[in-house]
C-alpha cells in the first residue's frame, strides 16, 4: 500500500506541467468547434480537439487522455444531437468536473443552437443508427456555424469576464469575414444547384441542403450500417437508370465502396474533407469551406 | 355573281332612298359606340379588380402561409431544442441487454472447478442451449448533485440480483475538489481492468480464469469509493474503495456480522495517447480484506466430502495494462485491442479442517498462500463488423502452506485441492456484429483447469443491447 502510494506520488511529481497557460481550456469535441472556439478566442485559449477528421465521431471511446483533458475543461464544446451518445456522457460521469455539464455555462452544444433537417419521424433503430434530434452534422452549412458562433461568443464572454471585450471583437469581425465568405462561396457554386449527388453517409445533408445539391442516394444502406456487396450492386443499377453526377465521401471515410460505385457506374467521386483538417487546405474553418466549394465545382463540369 | 349584283343594289339604296336619316342614325351610332365602349371598360374594370382582389388574396395567402411556415419552423426549432413536457420527459435511461449461447463441452461441466484454488471458483458453464444474464441498466441524473445507476441482473434460474447499484456525485464543486468523484452503494470495484466492465462487452464468452479464482468472476462490493482525477494532460486517477467485504474474496458470504469495514482497495491508473493511433492505460491495483470462515469443499483422504474454512489476512495485487490501435484513430475499418492483468496474492491466517466434524474431525492449524496468475488477449477487427481474438490463461497455485500438514496431524491428500497445479487455457474467438448493437461470437478453447483433463469447449453466443445508447468505454 505504501509503495504504491510513493509511486503515485513520483508519477504525479514526474509529470511536468503540460496545462497550457491559459485563460480558458476549451475541449471541443469535433475539430470544426475547435476551429471555431480558436477563430472566436485566439490567444485567450487552450484549445483541445478530441477527434481528428479522419476519425468517425460516432466511433469514439471515453479514452484515458479524454477524461484527463475534460477534467480540466472550462469549456466544453460538442455536436450534441446523439452524435457523442457513446463517449461524452461517460466523460461527463468519470472527469468529475462540475463546471462543464450539461445545462451549465460550461457545456455548449452547437446542434441546439443550428436549424436541425433531417428529423425522424419514426424513432426506431431498426432504421439503423438514428439521431432522434435530426441530423447531428450541422456544421456544413455555414449559417450553422454563424448560429453557433454567437453563442459561443458569448459563452466565452461569461466565463472568461476579463476578455469580454476581446471576445465581443473577434466575434464581430468573425461574423463580417463569414458573411463576405459565405457569400462568395455561395456564387462560386451556383452553378451546382439541383445536380444530383451520392453521399457515404448522411454526413453532407447540410451541405446539400445549402449548396441546393439534390440527394441521389447514400451508400450506406441505413445510418451507420455499411454497404454489403449486394447493395452496392443494386446501387450501381439504380445509378445505370437515373444517373448521379457526382459521389462525394468524408476524409474519415473507407473510400472503397465509394470508388466501387465510381467505377461500375462511371460517376466521379470525390473525397471532401467534411471538417477542418480533412484535407491539406482545410486548415480552418475558410479552408474548409474553401476547398470544399472548390473540390465539389472541380468534380461537377 | 348573284350576290355581288345583289349587294350593289341593296348600298345603292340605301345611298339614294335613305339619305334623310342618316344624321339621326349617325347620332345614334355615337351613342351606341360609347355606349358599347362604357360597358367594354366596365368590363375590363370590373376584371381587373377581380385580378386585383384576387391577387391581393393570394398575396394574403401566401403571407399567411410564410408565417405558418415561420411559425411551423420557430416551433419545430423550440421542439427540437426541448424535451417532451409530461411525466415521462424526466423518465431515466433504460437499456436492456438479451444475450444466449450454445455450449458444447468435452469435459462434464458438473466437476468443473480450477485446481489448486479454493474455494472451487470457476463458472461452470452450461451443455446445450442456454440463456446469459439479462441486463437491466436503468440510470439519471437525481439532482444537480446525484447521478444513480442500477444494472439489474436477471438470471437463467429465474432470480434477480443486484449488480450494481450506487449513486455518484456529479462533479463537486471547483477547488481541490474538481475530478473527484464519490461513489455509494453496489459497484463493480476498480481492482484491476476487466473487473470495472459487464460481460457484455468483453472480447471473449467467459471470464479469465485470474478473474475467476482471484475475485470470484466479478468483484462488486457494498460500500463507498473516492476517485481522482489528477490535473494534468497525462491521465492520472487514485482511487479508495472501502467495503462491506460481502463476496469472496472475504467471507464469509455476505459480509462478516461487524461494524467498520471488510474491505479495502487502493489503485492507480495512467493513461494516455501515443500519436493519433494508439492509447493505452496501466493501473497497479491492491485489494486487502480479512476473511473469517470462508468455506470451500474437499474430498479428504477417507473419501467424505468435507468443509474447511480460512480465517485471516487476504492481500491482491493486480498490475493490468490495456493498449488500443486504429489507423489514425479511426476503428471504422481497423483495430487491434491487446490487453493482459497480472495477479498476485497472499494469505496468511488459519485452516480448520472438516468444521462439520463428518470425517476425520475438527482441526485447525495455520495456513499461508502465495499464489498467481495472468493472461493477455487481443482482439483484432481486420474489416469492418469482424474480429479475430486470441487470449491465453496462466496460474500458478504456488505453494500452500498447511499447518496440519507440517504437523503430520492430517496428510496432504486430506487436501488435495490444495495441491500444486498450474492451470492454463488457451482461448480462440471470432465475432461478427451486424451493427453496433448486436454480435455473434463463435469461440473455442481448450481448458486445463483440471489435471488430466483438458475440457475442449465451444460456445457459440449472441449479444444484444436495446434502449439507450450503450457506453463506449475504454
Amino acid at each position: 500500500m505504501k509503495a504504491m502510494l510513493k509511486l503515485v506520488v513520483a508519477l504525479a511529481a514526474a509529470m511536468p506541467a503540460m496545462q497550457a497557460f491559459a485563460a480558458l481550456n476549451i475541449f471541443a469535441c469535433e475539430p470544426e468547434w475547435g476551429a471555431l472556439a480558436q477563430e472566436l478566442a485566439g490567444d485567450r485559449a487552450s484549445v483541445y480537439s478530441a477527434t481528428t477528421a479522419l476519425q468517425d465521431p460516432h466511433r469514439i471511446e471515453a479514452r484515458p487522455s479524454l477524461i484527463a483533458r475534460v477534467r480540466s475543461a472550462d469549456l466544453v464544446v460538442c455536436t450534441g444531437a446523439e452524435l457523442e451518445a457513446g463517449w461524452l456522457p461517460l466523460l461527463f460521469t468519470q472527469s468529475g468536473n462540475a463546471k462543464i455539464q450539461p445545462g451549465t455555462a460550461g457545456f455548449l452544444e452547437a446542434a441546439q443552437y443550428a436549424a436541425k433537417i433531417e428529423i425522424p419521424k419514426i424513432i426506431d433503430r431498426s432504421l439503423g443508427d438514428i439521431h432522434p434530434s435530426g441530423n447531428p452534422h450541422v456544421h456544413l452549412d455555414p449559417r450553422n456555424i454563424a448560429k453557433v458562433a454567437a453563442e459561443l461568443g458569448e459563452r466565452l464572454a461569461r466565463l472568461d469576464p476579463a476578455g469580454a471585450d476581446a471576445y465581443k471583437a473577434r466575434a464581430a469581425s468573425f461574423q463580417e469575414r463569414w458573411r463576405a465568405a459565405s457569400q462568395r462561396w455561395e456564387q462560386q457554386s451556383a452553378r451546382l444547384k439541383g445536380v444530383p449527388v451520392v453521399v457515404y453517409h448522411r454526413d453532407m445533408s447540410y451541405l446539400i441542403n445549402w449548396l441546393g445539391l439534390r440527394e441521389a442516394g447514400s451508400l450506406e444502406p441505413k445510418p451507420g450500417i455499411p454497404p454489403t456487396p449486394s447493395q452496392l450492386a443494386e446501387l450501381v443499377e439504380r445509378m445505370k437508370r437515373e444517373p448521379a453526377r457526382l459521389i462525394v465521401y468524408s476524409a474519415y471515410n473507407d473510400a472503397r465502396a465509394a470508388e466501387f460505385l465510381s467505377e461500375r457506374a462511371r460517376i466521379p467521386v470525390q473525397m471532401l474533407p467534411y471538417t477542418v483538417g480533412g484535407s491539406p487546405r482545410a486548415k480552418d474553418l475558410f479552408g474548409l469551406f474553401e476547398d470544399t466549394v472548390e473540390r465539389l465545382l472541380a468534380a461537377v463540369k | 355573281m348573284h350576290r355581288t349584283r345583289f349587294m350593289a343594289l341593296a348600298f345603292a339604296a340605301a345611298l339614294g332612298c335613305c339619305h334623310a336619316a342618316h344624321a339621326a342614325d349617325d347620332l345614334k351610332d355615337l351613342r351606341e359606340q360609347v355606349r358599347q365602349l362604357k360597358e367594354q371598360y366596365q368590363q375590363r374594370i370590373e376584371a381587373l379588380e377581380l385580378r386585383l382582389l384576387q391577387a391581393e388574396a393570394s398575396a394574403g395567402k401566401a403571407q399567411a402561409s410564410a408565417g405558418r411556415a415561420e411559425a411551423a419552423a420557430n416551433q419545430a426549432a423550440v421542439q427540437a431544442g426541448s424535451r417532451p413536457a409530461g411525466e415521462n420527459a424526466l423518465n431515466p435511461a433504460m437499456s436492456l441487454i438479451l444475450n444466449g449461447s450454445y455450449a458444447n463441452l468435452s469435459q462434464n461441466p458438473n466437476g468443473y472447478r480450477i485446481n489448486g484454488f479454493v474455494p472451487a471458483m470457476g463458472a461452470a458453464p452450461q451443455r446445450g442451449l442456454s440463456l446469459g444474464e439479462s441486463e437491466l441498466a436503468v440510470s439519471a441524473n437525481i439532482d444537480p448533485y446525484f447521478r444513480g445507476t442500477l444494472f439489474a441482473a436477471l438470471a437463467p434460474d429465474n432470480s434477480i440480483s443486484v449488480e450494481e447499484g450506487y449513486i455518484q456525485t456529479i462533479g463537486l464543486s471547483a477547488g481541490w475538489t474538481q475530478g473527484l468523484t464519490v461513489k455509494a452503494g453496489r459497484f463493480r470495484s476498480g481492482v484491476g481492468y476487466l473487473n470495472e466492465i459487464h460481460p457484455h462487452a468483453w472480447d471473449f464468452a467467459d471470464a479469465p480464469l485470474a478473474t475467476q479464482v482471484f475475485l470470484g468472476g466479478a468483484l462488486a462490493e457494498d460500500g463507498i469509493q473516492f476517485k481522482w482525477v489528477a490535473p494534468t494532460d497525462l491521465y492520472v486517477d487514485v482511487g479508495l474503495e472501502l467495503g462491506r467485504g460481502r463476496s469472496f474474496p472475504a467471507g464469509p458470504e455476505g459480509g462478516r456480522n461487524k461494524n467498520g469495514f471488510g474491505s479495502g482497495t487502493l489503485s492507480a491508473h495512467a493513461g494516455g495517447d501515443l500519436g493519433a493511433s494508439t492509447a493505452w492505460r496501466l493501473g497497479l491495483s491492491q485489494l486487502r480484506t480479512s476473511p473469517q470462515d470462508r468455506v470451500y469443499e474437499d474430498l479428504d483422504s477417507t473419501g467424505t466430502t468435507v468443509r474447511n474454512s480460512f480465517s485471516g489476512a487476504s492481500r491482491l495485487w493486480v498490475l493490468d495494462g490495456i493498449v488500443k490501435w486504429s489507423p489514425n484513430g479511426n476503428s471504422a475499418h481497423t483495430s487491434l485491442k491487446l490487453q493482459g492483468e497480472y495477479f498476485r496474492r497472499s494469505e496468511d491466517g488459519s485452516l480448520t479442517y472438516d468444521t462439520g466434524a463428518a470425517s476425520l474431525g475438527t482441526r485447525t492449524g495455520s495456513y499461508a498462500s502465495r499464489q498467481s496468475g495472468w493472461y493477455v488477449q487481443g482482439a483484432y477487427q481486420f474489416m469492418p463488423r469482424w474480429r479475430v481474438g486470441y487470449r491465453y490463461d496462466r496460474l500458478d497455485s504456488g505453494n500452500t502452506g498447511a499447518g496440519l500438514v507440517a504437523s503430520g496431524a492430517l496428510a496432504a491428500a486430506d487436501f488435495p485441492v490444495l495441491a500444486h497445479y498450474s492451470p492454463s487455457r488457451n482461448t480462440l474467438m471470432a465475432d461478427w456484429s451486424p451493427s453496433e448493437f448486436s454480435r455473434l461470437r463463435l469461440q473455442w478453447a481448450r481448458d486445463q483447469s483440471r489435471p488430466g483433463a483438458a475440457d475442449n469447449q465451444v460456445f457459440l453466443q449472441y449479444i444484444t443491447s436495446l434502449g439507450a445508447h450503450g457506453a463506449h468505454r475504454f
